[in-house]
């Protein structure tokens, strides 16, 4: 057994996270950041974060991930990393002439006070940033928040370079969340085809699934430009979709720039969908295409054709906040049942939420959002009461292996295998994906155990 | 084109103070017999340069104490530094044993919030290493230190020691190993080392039986590097008494002390725990290296001739006679394929050394090459080391100060046998380092960057490129094959003779892949449009 030392009993800890269901803060500044076009990220801290965060995220999207550091030193840590700070910034516009770059804070940086206006501020003054050329910047200490928050404050950074010039630019702001390159795509996909002109922000799309060509561009075609976020203060409206990665931008130009928003959920699973397309649909005041109605109901017929296979079937669940309550939403929409959900992501709303989500369920789910809402808790209770399916990232595989249990590999990080920045799970088509990834999962499952009696070729 | 040539252009666009710098590790090889051009290595890594390196609590945590099996390992931090050393480097491990403990699998941090580091830590760590104890009892408890840990001045050493003392059957330990410390993952190494020196070796008298016996030091059994090796010894009848670290156990570093021989792979990584161990100990070290076949051989060679006994010179000559048929057949067979062919090698403290030893095996010539985190010594050979200077970053880090142990010094060979040896061929204590193995007018470059790898790679144009998975697909978008050598993209083992064999096979499949083929479309070779579809 791989996870031989977990006990069925649960124990209360307090201290000790074990195989938690989340990472810091600033490697969700930096995929954000890799969503702004000519963007390049720098993690103020010692190079190990930098190291790990590029690490992860390459093994995540098979992508280049370029970003740099300010190498801090034992000197740097006791002296303040201004000097580094500044240097850094010099050495990246001379060396890898980006358009932007996005310097996020460490816990190291956030220990010692850095303050990163104050730096910026002098790299200006003292000519190190290029005329055109831009910083932007977020505080992303990692004993704070998760990744989520970290990608939330990144956006928030981006958000602040928006600009009222009094003259509506006729655009929606979309904020998508921590989500794949492929769902970026889908939501401007589907935003084109209700006919909403959109700025979305961060855009991965075009960055981090780009081809195979001979050719390297650090910087490649995608991504949002700083001529879009500036005039992101200029839009009708903000649809922030979901609470945890997409709120905080958006009513950070709600209140500074006098853009109304809306927080909606992610839109992963037929309800969510729904509202999001309803939301585009009253703010571009037009009807919904036909073409994404049939979309819609091929997403309700597929519901319709796999049901029994769904039918009551106890699911675990670990990710990020977002996406699990469309997760959730979404399997208790097609008769599954949600049993046990962790995301090691603080924030009460979050259980509160997937409490209501499943209140009409027989039974009451499991689900914790906090230091030690970890893995590690997750398996206990699943030793306590099986389940026939989990939902997660790679890690869960330790789980699925040893309490035989299929996986479905969904969010971050998915280390294993390979797609994810290809195929979306957002919008109608999304849906179809994940069923179809369910469904293969508990029908392979079947197959394998059926007896050669009930092995059926029809299914 | 002109190796000089290509530096300066290299070095063309940086601002003045990096160029400077940057020129110092970038060497053209004139190395002539017994002198070497001094390179500059171990150095402050530049702001905003994107580097291939990695910090200290990596180096520590990550690569040293991460793979052994029955201790458990706690990060004293915020979440992420836990996290991302969970489960990532591909050290194998047996914990088949029915009763064997294994906590590799798990990530156990104290995952510090705000509150921890405004009133300190010390508290939820001693809270952490309890709960960790009631739940599992292993025999072991690490500590390591992240950046904020050292700032705020957690005394984890005390915490650890009065928990050692609490428990009575685990030995707890710290490892001062904030990712600020030194100018690399190196300094990790060393941390980890000096502790598992002081804490663990010499502490369990009883070693593995047997009568050739030996520890391997600085092999991490990547991909399962460490289990061929195994393989070859103990076909040979010489018994591995313990792995530093690969797939190791506690009581294997406790035993340490009771073989007979050090045999060392990564020089790097860990000469100085060799050092120490002859100092305390009495046991004689040699370099081997197991990447390739013909240095398999020569490793296994040397080893026998340590001993000098005819029955085990002779077992390992078999062995040698055994194996190597089937090797050389997949070389000859690969070889048309793979002759003439370049590599670059850019990773680790001695794998772009030793895996030249491969390369050359396929007749393929290895035009650039450098470590990520090594010092002088690795690039110029060991006749540096007196003359080395300590800078403000090394001297930080601890030396530990050893002395012949009272009651356990046994010198292995008396001073006699050891000259004697030496006469007859077999150099102890000995490392050329890599820039004596590399042709002229080759290039070796200390921590190489983001930018010079695409610069290297877009003027040579090798046919393959090592290094790490940040830098992979920055080279393959160029159209060139790259092949990691620390994780070995989930491929290996590539040590001893069945690793030489997969090598061969891994790198023709990569330098002939049809996919290199496919970059450009039809309609990109050809854009002028010189026909048209008669269609009536």
């Amino acid at each position: 057994m791989l996870l031989r030392h977990t006990p069925q009993e649960i124990t209360e800890r307090h201290a000790l996270t074990i195989n938690p269901a989340k990472t810091c803060q600033p490697i969700g500044a930096m995929y954000a950041a890799l969503g702004v076009h000519g963007c390049l990220p720098h993690s103020h801290g010692s190079q190990g974060c930098c190291a790990y965060h590029r690490s992860a995220l390459t093994r995540h999207y098979k992508e280049p991930i370029s970003a740099g550091t300010s190498s801090f030193t034992e000197g740097a840590s006791v002296f303040g990393g201004q000097a580094n700070l500044l240097q850094a910034i010099d050495n990246m516009f001379t060396v890898y002439e980006p358009e932007v770059v996005a310097v996020h804070t460490t816990c190291l940086s956030e220990t010692i006070g850095d303050d990163l206006p104050q730096i910026i501020d002098k790299a200006t003054k003292d000519g190190k940033i290029p005329k055109g050329k831009h910083v932007i910047y977020a505080n992303t200490p990692s004993y704070v928040g998760s990744h989520v928050t970290g990608f939330s404050n990144m956006v928030k950074g981006m958000a602040m370079k928006a600009e009222t010039t009094g003259v509506k630019n006729g655009k929606v702001n979309v904020i998508p969340g921590w989500v794949e390159p492929a769902d970026m795509e889908e939501i401007k996909r589907l935003s084109g085809l209700i006919g909403v002109d959109i700025i979305l922000f961060p855009d991965t799309s075009g960055i981090l699934n780009g081809p195979l060509s001979g050719e390297y561009k650090m910087f490649p075609e995608g991504g949002t430009t700083m001529a879009e976020l500036q005039s992101a203060g200029d839009s009708i409206g903000t649809l922030a979709l979901g609470e945890w990665c997409s709120a905080d931008g958006a009513r950070y130009l709600d209140t500074n720039n006098k853009v109304p928003c809306r927080v909606l959920d992610m839109p992963i699973g037929l309800m969510a969908t729904d509202r999001f397309v309803d939301a585009m649909r009253i703010i571009a005041g037009v009807s919904v295409p036909e073409e994404l109605s049939h979309e819609r109901g091929q997403l309700v017929d597929i519901i319709s054709d796999m049901h029994q296979y769904f039918f009551h079937k106890k699911v675990a669940l670990a990710g990020d906040p977002d996406q699990l309550i469309s997760m959730v939403e979404f399997l208790v929409s097609i008769d599954m049942c949600p049993t046990h959900v962790v995301s090691g992501t603080p924030g009460k709303a979050f259980a509160k939420r997937i409490r209501e989500l499943t209140a009409g369920l027989p039974y009451e789910v499991n689900v914790k959002c906090d230091q030690t809402a970890d893995m590690f808790l997750l398996h206990q209770w699943i030793k306590n009461e099986p389940v026939d399916l989990l939902i997660g990232n790679s890690y869960l595989k330790y789980i699925a292996r040893d309490e035989d249990i299929p996986l479905v590999r969904w969010g971050f990080p998915i280390l294993d295998r390979q797609g994810h920045q290809y195929f979306p799970t957002v919008g109608y088509k999304g849906g179809i994906r994940l069923l179809e990834k369910i469904l293969n999962a508990l029908l392979d499952r079947k197959d394998r155990d059926d007896p050669e009696q009930s092995f059926e070729l029809v299914m | 084109m002109d190796p000089a040539a290509i530096k300066e252009e290299m070095l063309s666009k940086y601002p003045p103070k990096v160029a400077r710098k940057r020129a110092k590790q970038i060497m053209i090889n004139e190395a002539l017999e017994n002198e070497t051009p001094e390179i500059t290595a171990n150095v402050r890594t530049i702001p905003g340069i994107i580097t291939m390196r990695g910090c200290t609590y990596a180096g520590c945590k990550g690569v040293i104490m991460g793979p052994t099996r029955d201790i458990v390992n706690i990060t004293h931090g915020p979440i992420g530094c836990g996290f991302y050393s969970w489960l990532t480097r591909r050290n194998q491990t047996d914990a088949t044993a029915p009763d064997a403990q294994n906590y590799m699998t798990y990530c156990f941090s104290t995952d510090m919030q705000d509150k921890d580091i405004i009133f300190g830590g010390e508290k939820k760590l001693e809270a952490a290493i309890q709960e960790a104890y009631d739940l599992f009892h292993p025999k072991g408890i690490c500590v390591f230190a992240t950046c904020p840990v050292g700032l705020i001045g957690d005394d984890i050493h005390a915490v650890a020691a009065k928990m050692k003392k609490k428990f009575g059957d685990c030995n707890v330990f710290a490892f001062s190993c904030e990712g600020y410390k030194g100018v690399s993952q190196s300094a990790g190494h060393h941390i980890a080392n000096n502790q598992v020196f002081r804490h663990l070796v010499g502490a369990e008298d009883e070693g593995k039986p047997g009568k050739y016996c030996i520890n391997l030091l600085g092999e991490y059994n990547i991909g399962g590097d460490g289990f061929e090796i195994d393989r070859l010894l103990n076909k040979c009848g010489i018994t591995n008494n313990a792995t530093f670290s690969g797939n190791s156990s506690y009581d294997q570093f406790a035993s340490a002390h009771t073989a007979d021989l050090n045999a060392v792979m990564c020089h790097r990584s860990i000469n100085y725990v060799a050092d120490m161990l002859e100092v305390k100990y009495g046991i004689p070290w040699i370099k081997v290296n197991f990447i390739g076949a013909s240095a398999a051989a020569k490793s296994l060679r040397k080893i026998a001739q340590y001993f000098g006994d005819q029955e085990l010179i002779e077992r390992v000559e078999e062995v040698i006679a055994e194996e190597m048929p089937a090797v050389q057949a997949v070389a000859e067979e690969v070889r048309p394929r793979t002759e003439g062919k370049t590599a670059m090698l850019f990773v680790g403290g001695s794998r772009a050394h030793h895996y030249q030893e491969l390369f050359k095996e396929l007749g393929m010539k290895t035009i650039s090459a450098g470590y990520e985190f090594a010092h002088r010594d690795d690039y110029e050979g060991r006749h540096v080391l007196p003359g080395l200077k300590v800078d403000a970053d090394s001297r930080n880090i601890e030396e530990l100060e050893v002395e012949a142990d009272e009651a356990l010094y046994s010198p292995r060979k008396s001073e006699e046998e050891l000259k004697a040896l030496a006469e007859s061929g077999l150099d102890f204590k000995s490392y050329d380092g890599m820039i004596p193995d590399m042709d002229e007018k080759t290039m070796v470059i200390d921590d190489l960057n983001q930018y010079e790898a695409e610069k290297m790679v877009e003027m040579l144009k090798p046919d393959i490129f090592c290094a790490g998975i940040k830098e992979k697909f920055s080279i393959q978008k160029l159209g060139i094959p790259m092949k990691q050598l620390h994780s070995y993209d989930s491929g290996g083992p590539y040590a001893g003779f069945k690793g030489a064999i997969n090598f061969y096979r891994e790198i023709d499949r990569l330098v002939n892949s049809k996919v290199w083929g496919y970059m450009k479309a039809p309609w990109q070779e050809n854009p002028e449009l010189s026909a048209t579809y008669v269609w009536e």
